[in-house]
């Protein structure tokens, strides 16, 4: 027995369907996934009085095919969860499609009322709509509502109350032209003496969907009655070949005619009327003359970038610079209440550096998506996706793409992080993995140090356009590793792009909060869990096993030796100096000595084919927990202790005069840096949200595969030039 | 009255969907939305590199490839 009602929310993106659930359940929201995919569920409260009502969010669709996941969870939710009600919201100013969907849920026989919205815009549009005719005429109940305002809000939900109570309606059977009616008829009537599948749905609805050539419901016949199945299989293919001999068309593409067919015979008996052309300008399509426009077009998106760039990159800085600052004090709290040793430098360089590190994202990633919210909601989102999507589909990727890939650092400076959850915008599912497979080459804030160190070592003079070249070359893989998914691991049709441009609009802020929370707090709790965990590895990894007395000694007395064949160098350093060279040193040795270490001088003998000494390798392997540990970790291996990320001059000059190292080593590395594996707090984002942890398992070995390929090509080419 | 593809229309010009020759998932995505014969359309304008196209139909602004729009076929004045 159901303790409480259950009503969907549903309808047509961008027909304001998440502003109205926004407005019925305030904050009480509960975001999880539906099972086994990475569609949002969406699940609040509602409460009026003694009435306390669960309300689903289910995701916007245009129809109940099977063609998109979006379609398919809808559908599974409806016929398994079977809600008390569905509510489908419809956008009142653009009546004929919406209605479309509106149709199907009647054809699939669920309680529906529907929610007239955005009954201002309609009026502003000269569109007069006879709610009551609409409601006589479709058979459910119709409310007006204005979502954005919270108008006709309450009336709606007494409504929904009572329907909800009423009993469930006989599905609707519309003509879909002899032919077909003929067939349907036959095919309904071995389904219903056969039982088949008629559990779940209503025996019409199944013969419809066998007809419309459904992969879901066809995969669930052959599995429930592989006979009976095949059975209405052959008498579709006849039906099929009359038609197209005698219309040209399949089955599929009559049913859709007659469905619209039968929405504008219902417009037509006095419930729609238009005061004004259709086809005149609104506001929203002057706009578009210019934000749209050839050469403005472009102008003002790279604008509209570099201003979210400037908003989130500059702004965030002071919140960030807090974080870090709250940490940085734990961890010298710490250090002056935990005496020196092993757990000291787990909590320390473990604990506190790892999740500081994760959190200090936090404010970024909030700064992040309000600014795609504002973008998104205003429907600024879908114009920029119109105007790149020549470019980016000539790659096997979306116009959309070009959101991911700018926040990952397409203009250097971003981060994968939110980089990789910004693919969510992406309704294409091939194109979406592809895009987050590949924004991680994006020149990321993290990786910079590393460049900049290199680039001060050996290309000073040329610093603009070795920051230039990279980018350039970053962009360029991106694009080509795309391409290439596309052709092997996510082969397969492009997704079509018929894409509805919504009218533009002021965006709710309560919208834009909710969102906002939302992101941030999936990326928190992700921080407390696995981040934690990988943080300590890696902490371990470089830590153990730790350097034996023996050893101590053994690098002390080298020490002494070295200093004492320099004896006025020696004799001019003061004890503060030796002390620093001293620990320094061992530094090193423990470094060398550690799992980390070992790993990197056993890899060595591979890696020098790209030069790269064992030092170079551990610093890599560091750079798997943040990238910019790349350049605090050769600080370590090359002895000079606490290396500043921001400062690394001192290390610039001892690379630059190091003998194993040589400009083609730089460039070789910089390479590298930019293809290999994304950091792990990327690799658990990209795991998420392709829905699989095979993804992020094959992001690191791939990426580094290809930056080691990439690498070695560079330097045994360059060395053969004699560079 | 003269019956092209959809990639042939020009900017603002108008026609009516004649029919839509695309079948499985391109098929009905562009019939979801609206694109059945008899649906009066606009061209409204290209994206900077000419690809895709938007175009007005009913109240709302749709966009396709122009690879998509040569499955439409449109009957013009």
């Amino acid at each position: 027995m159901k303790t409480e009602a259950v009503i969907a929310l549903s309808g047509n993106p961008n027909s304001g369907k998440t502003t109205l659930f926004n407005a019925l359940t305030g904050a009480r929201q509960h975001v999880g996934n539906y099972p086994g995919v990475t569609v949002e569920k969406k699940v609040g409260v509602y409460t009026a009085g003694n009435a306390r009502i669960r309300i689903v969010d289910l995701p916007g669709t245009y129809s109940l095919t099977a063609y998109s996941l979006e379609e398919v969870v809808t559908r599974d939710f409806l016929v398994n969860e079977k809600p008390d009600l569905v509510i489908d919201i419809v956008d009142a100013s653009n009546l004929e499609r919406n209605l479309y969907l509106a149709v199907q849920f009647l054809e699939l026989g669920v309680p529906l009322c529907i929610a007239l919205n955005m009954m201002d815009v309609a009026k502003s549009r000269g569109i007069e709509i006879n709610v009551e005719r609409l409601r006589t005429l479709l058979g459910v109940p119709v409310v007006p509502t204005v979502a954005r305002t919270g108008r006709g809000k309450r009336e709606l939900m007494e409504t929904a109350e009572k329907a909800a109570a009423a009993s469930g309606p006989t599905p609707l059977r519309i003509s879909y032209g002899d032919d077909l009616d003929r067939a349907l008829m036959e095919m309904e009537k071995e389904i219903q003496a056969h039982c088949f599948l008629t559990a779940t749905y209503p025996a019409h609805w199944v013969a419809l969907k066998y007809m419309e050539n459904d992969e879901q419901i066809l995969a669930k016949g052959r599995a429930a009655d592989p006979q009976l199945s095949k059975r209405l299989e052959q008498a579709i293919r006849k039906v099929s070949d009359h038609l197209m001999a005698t219309t040209g068309n399949y089955p599929e593409a009559l049913i859709a005619d007659q469905r619209y067919g039968y929405i504008y015979s219902i417009l037509k008996q006095g419930v729609l009327s238009r005061r004004t052309d259709q086809h005149r300008l609104y506001h929203s399509d002057k706009i578009d003359k210019v934000l749209t426009h050839r050469v403005m077009g472009p102008v003002v998106m790279l604008l509209i970038i570099l201003g979210l760039y400037h908003f989130t990159f500059t702004y965030s800085e002071i919140p960030v610079a807090w974080v870090e600052g709250l940490f940085e004090w734990l961890g010298a709290l710490t250090v002056a209440t935990i005496p020196e040793g092993m757990v000291r430098s787990l909590i320390v360089s473990g604990i506190i550096d790892g999740v500081g590190g994760v959190l200090s994202f936090v404010p970024l990633i909030m700064m992040m998506f309000f600014g795609i919210a504002v973008l998104e909601d205003s429907g600024y989102l879908a114009r920029m996706a119109f105007m790149l999507d020549r470019v980016f589909s000539l790659f096997g990727l979306h116009g959309s793409s070009v959101m991911a890939y700018i926040v990952s650092g397409g203009i250097a400076g971003g981060c994968a992080v939110p980089g990789v959850m910004a693919t969510r915008t992406l309704r294409s599912p091939k194109e979406r993995l592809a895009t987050l497979l590949t924004a991680p080459f994006m020149n990321c804030g993290a990786k910079l140090p590393v460049f900049a160190l290199l680039i001060a070592a050996f290309f000073k003079e040329n610093e603009a356009l070795f920051m230039f070249a990279i980018t350039l070359v970053s962009w360029t893989g991106a694009l080509a590793v795309a391409k290439l998914l596309r052709v092997t691991v996510i082969r397969g049709e492009p997704t079509p792009f018929v894409m509805e441009l919504p009218p533009y609009r002021f965006p709710v802020l309560k919208g834009l909060l909710i969102h906002t929370w939302e992101r941030t707090w999936q990326y928190i709790k992700k921080a407390g869990t696995v981040i934690l965990a990988i943080s300590i590895l890696l902490w371990a990894l470089m830590s153990f096993p730790r350097l034996p007395a023996s050893e101590r000694a053994a690098v002390l007395a080298q020490l002494k030796t070295s200093a004492a064949a320099d004896t006025s160098a020696f004799e001019n350093a003061s004890e503060g100096e030796k002390l620093r060279n001293a620990n320094a040193a061992l530094g090193e040795a423990a470094l060398r000595y550690s799992v980390a270490g070992r790993i990197g001088v056993a890899l060595e003998r591979i890696s020098r084919l790209a030069g790269f000494d064992w030092r170079v390798n551990i610093a890599l392997i560091g750079g798997f927990a943040a990238k910019e540990v790349v350049v605090s970790t050769l600080g370590t291996a090359y002895s000079l202790g606490e290396i500043d990320v921001e400062e690394s001059l001192p290390l610039s000059e001892k690379l630059a005069a190091s003998p194993g190292w040589r400009p083609l080593t730089a460039l070789s590395l910089l390479l590298f840096t930019v293809f290999y594996t994304p950091c792990f707090i990327t690799v658990i984002c990209i795991s998420r949200e392709a829905g699989s942890w095979k993804w992020g398992i094959f992001s690191m070995i791939f990426n580094t595969l290809l930056a080691f390929v990439l690498a070695i090509t560079l330097f045994q080419a360059g060395r053969f030039l004699g560079y | 009255m003269q019956r092209i593809l959809m990639r042939q229309m020009k900017d603002n010009q108008s026609g009516t969907i004649a029919a839509i020759k695309a079948n499985g998932e391109l098929g009905r995505r562009i019939r979801d939305m609206g694109l059945v014969p008899g649906t009066p359309i606009k061209i409204q304008g290209r994206a900077p590199l000419y690809d895709p196209v938007a175009l007005r139909v009913m109240n709302f602004t749709l966009t396709l490839r122009n690879k998509e729009a040569d499955f439409i076929e449109v009957d013009v004045e």
